[in-house]
């Protein structure tokens, strides 16, 4: 059929020759994506000749499926990848100066209490002294929801995590756990049956745990007309000063002033499911990872001053490295394999961790007394300190939603550098 | 029993096609599946290899499949076979993004007169490892953000005729590429060895 005169065509590679013109790369001789043949058994003389081969495809091609919608991989994927250290997120610029800065005058000084927190809606609430303010990081507004009688305090605040709802318990010195309606600026429920102050409160559905002064920590069902639904006492032998749920609901951490740390089965309230030995200190920071599920990370006091990072399915210690200055509150970025960690003395100072290699990468400096409370925006990238040296600051330190979609590292401001001190991770 | 034993490791030319030609089968489908290709409701699981794999249930796939895999057998008889390539593309840019590679070698020396042997338990094991790492693969490879096509390649010899309704294609390279090679599996009649190579994205480099 052909009737043209090509010489020796059989010695011609015409899709090699045009891939390598046309992606300039020379190809090593063996590499199976760059070179057409394969080795046959019998073939001709001269073995660096690639052997002739036919690409074939068949046409009758089946219909491509139009959307597949969101790649359902994604989520292991994204797991998966952020467990590696990534160039981009260690080369990210953190701003070292806050963003903002706000007055809280009168913040007690107390290390076990729990005075901050930020909901869905933009709202944070600060316990000033006697006094819950709300700030909404929206508008700028700023209101007081909540005045004690003078000569008590508030010892701890947490918002309702339901998304529609801006209902806030609210934890006295009086022993009681007050429930407020954000919205309409009233109390609904006044929850009794601690016989101390209210240190710590989280938050479970509509369930709230409140551990108190006096060892024990009460599970209200807020729904119920009687809300008590179950009391843990005679495990922790002093003040409850940390609760957190994990992100699925199954169990609770519970930190005190005796050093130690309990994990709870939500079905199984009589007993800790584990006993998590080590801290020297009191155990009031701890965070869940919202990313990898059963992971606890967990700060000891001044005595103790390290962060340790526990498997609570298996409770096995993975990690505990010493920060040389009191743990008083932690927090797991939402998007990244990063920890955020707050001290005391002696430089006060915010410190940011690669997990798992727990390599600091950031050190964010400036208030003058202990950092004692964290809270997170709920985008996940602002951070607000609170510290009793009357300031709140806001950080931006971690990757948003839409930073990590993009792959783009998180600006920083403007402001970058000061002070700041990048490791290189590998 | 021993008898049933002894034919059971005797491989002729026939049987170790339908070996290779069944392993193609699971493993395209197992790709489209972990790869996301295919929404996972067009699957269904079976047992094969000892493994839960699954398998496209949509009729126009499992067309194109069938009738791929039918000329393929007769290419692996005739030993004219040389590689198999699922290439996966973006439905958009038509970039290649992925591309599986079985490499096929075939002895042409062998005849059914002196059938290979090798007992058919340890070719489904060699068969089951390739499995899992196919299966494994979704947590290493780069996720697929975007829609995707897939499409058979199949290198056969030049000697070979064009059968009906096959086109001679391109190879449809990766430019910038990254290789894993998976593990291979022989019947001693073929030897079918995978791997496979993926686009970089710019934040390996």
């Amino acid at each position: 059929m052909e009737t043209r005169f090509i010489p020796n065509r059989a010695a011609l590679d015409l899709q090699q020759s045009a891939y390598e013109l046309s992606e300039g790369t020379a190809s090593a001789p063996n590499d199976e994506n760059t070179l057409a043949g394969t080795q046959q058994p019998e073939a001709a003389p001269g073995a660096d000749e690639p052997p002739r081969a036919r690409i074939l495809a068949f046409t009758c091609r089946p219909q491509p499926v139009a959307d597949i919608g969101e790649n359902r991989n994604a989520v292991l994927f994204q797991q998966q990848r952020s467990t590696i250290p990534q160039n981009k997120a260690i080369h990210r610029r953190i701003s070292a100066t806050p963003e903002r800065v706000l007055d809280a005058p009168q913040m007690t000084d107390d290390y076990y209490l729990n005075l901050l927190d930020w909901n869905q809606h933009n709202i944070l609430a600060v316990a000033l002294g006697n006094a819950v303010y709300l700030w909404n990081a929206t508008t700028g507004d700023n209101d007081k929801l909540v005045e004690l009688p003078e000569g008590q305090l508030i010892t701890s605040v947490s918002w309702c995590p339901r998304h529609k709802s801006n209902i806030i318990a609210v934890g006295t010195s009086g022993k009681d756990v007050q429930l407020w309606d954000a919205d309409r600026k009233m109390q609904m429920r006044n929850l009794r049956g601690h016989e101390d102050r209210v240190a710590s409160l989280a938050w479970n559905g509509s369930i709230v745990s409140a551990g108190s002064r006096d060892t024990s920590i009460i599970n209200f069902d807020v729904r119920l007309p009687d809300p008590r639904i179950a009391t843990m006492s005679g495990f922790h032998q002093q003040e409850v000063c940390s609760l957190r749920w994990s992100p699925d609901g199954t169990q609770l951490a519970s930190g005190g002033n005796d050093n130690q740390l309990f994990i709870w089965d939500s079905m199984q309230l009589h007993q800790p499911l584990h006993s998590l030995m080590g801290h020297q200190g009191a155990v009031k920071a701890m965070a869940w990872c919202p990313l990898q599920p059963n992971l606890l990370a967990s700060g000891g006091g001044s005595a103790d001053r390290t962060i340790k990072i526990w498997n609570t399915s298996s409770a096995a210690c993975l990690n505990s490295i010493d920060t040389e200055s009191q743990v008083c509150s932690l927090l797991w970025s939402k998007y990244d394999m990063e920890l955020l960690s707050s001290h005391g003395f002696r430089h006060n100072q915010l410190c940011l961790w690669s997990y798992p290699s727990m390599v600091k990468f950031a050190e964010l400096r400036g208030h003058e007394k202990r950092v004692l409370h964290l809270a997170m925006s709920p985008d996940g990238t602002t951070v607000c300190s609170g510290s009793p040296d009357e300031s709140l600051r806001f950080w931006k330190v971690f990757r948003g939603a839409n930073d990590v979609a993009k792959g783009a590292p998180a600006e920083g401001g403007e402001a970058t550098g000061r002070g700041l001190q990048t490791l290189q991770l590998r | 029993m021993a008898t049933s034993q002894q034919t059971r490791s005797n491989i002729t030319l026939r049987g170790s096609t339908e070996i290779v030609t069944e392993f193609f089968g699971f493993s395209i489908n197992n790709i489209l599946y972990q790869r996301g290709i295919y929404p996972p409701e067009l699957f269904k699981p079976v047992n094969k290899y000892g493994l839960t794999l699954l398998v496209a249930s949509d009729e126009g796939l499992r067309r194109y499949l069938s009738q791929v895999l039918t000329q393929i057998s007769e290419w692996l008889m005739n030993r004219c076979i040389q590689k198999l390539v699922i290439v996966i593309a973006s439905v958009t840019t038509q970039q290649v993004l992925e591309r599986w590679v079985f490499n096929i070698e075939a002895d042409r020396s062998f005849s059914d007169a002196r059938p290979a042997q090798k007992p058919e338990r340890e070719i489904q094991s060699e068969i089951q490892a390739i499995m899992r790492q196919i299966t494994s693969s979704v947590s290493c490879l780069p996720l697929l953000r975007e829609a995707c096509t897939f499409d058979l390649l199949v290198y056969t010899d030049e000697s070979c005729e064009i059968p009906h309704a096959w086109e001679v294609s391109d190879p449809k390279y990766i430019s910038n590429s990254a290789e894993v090679r998976l593990r291979s599996f022989t019947t001693k009649v073929h030897k079918v060895d995978a791997c496979v190579a993926y686009r970089r994205t710019d934040d390996d480099l």
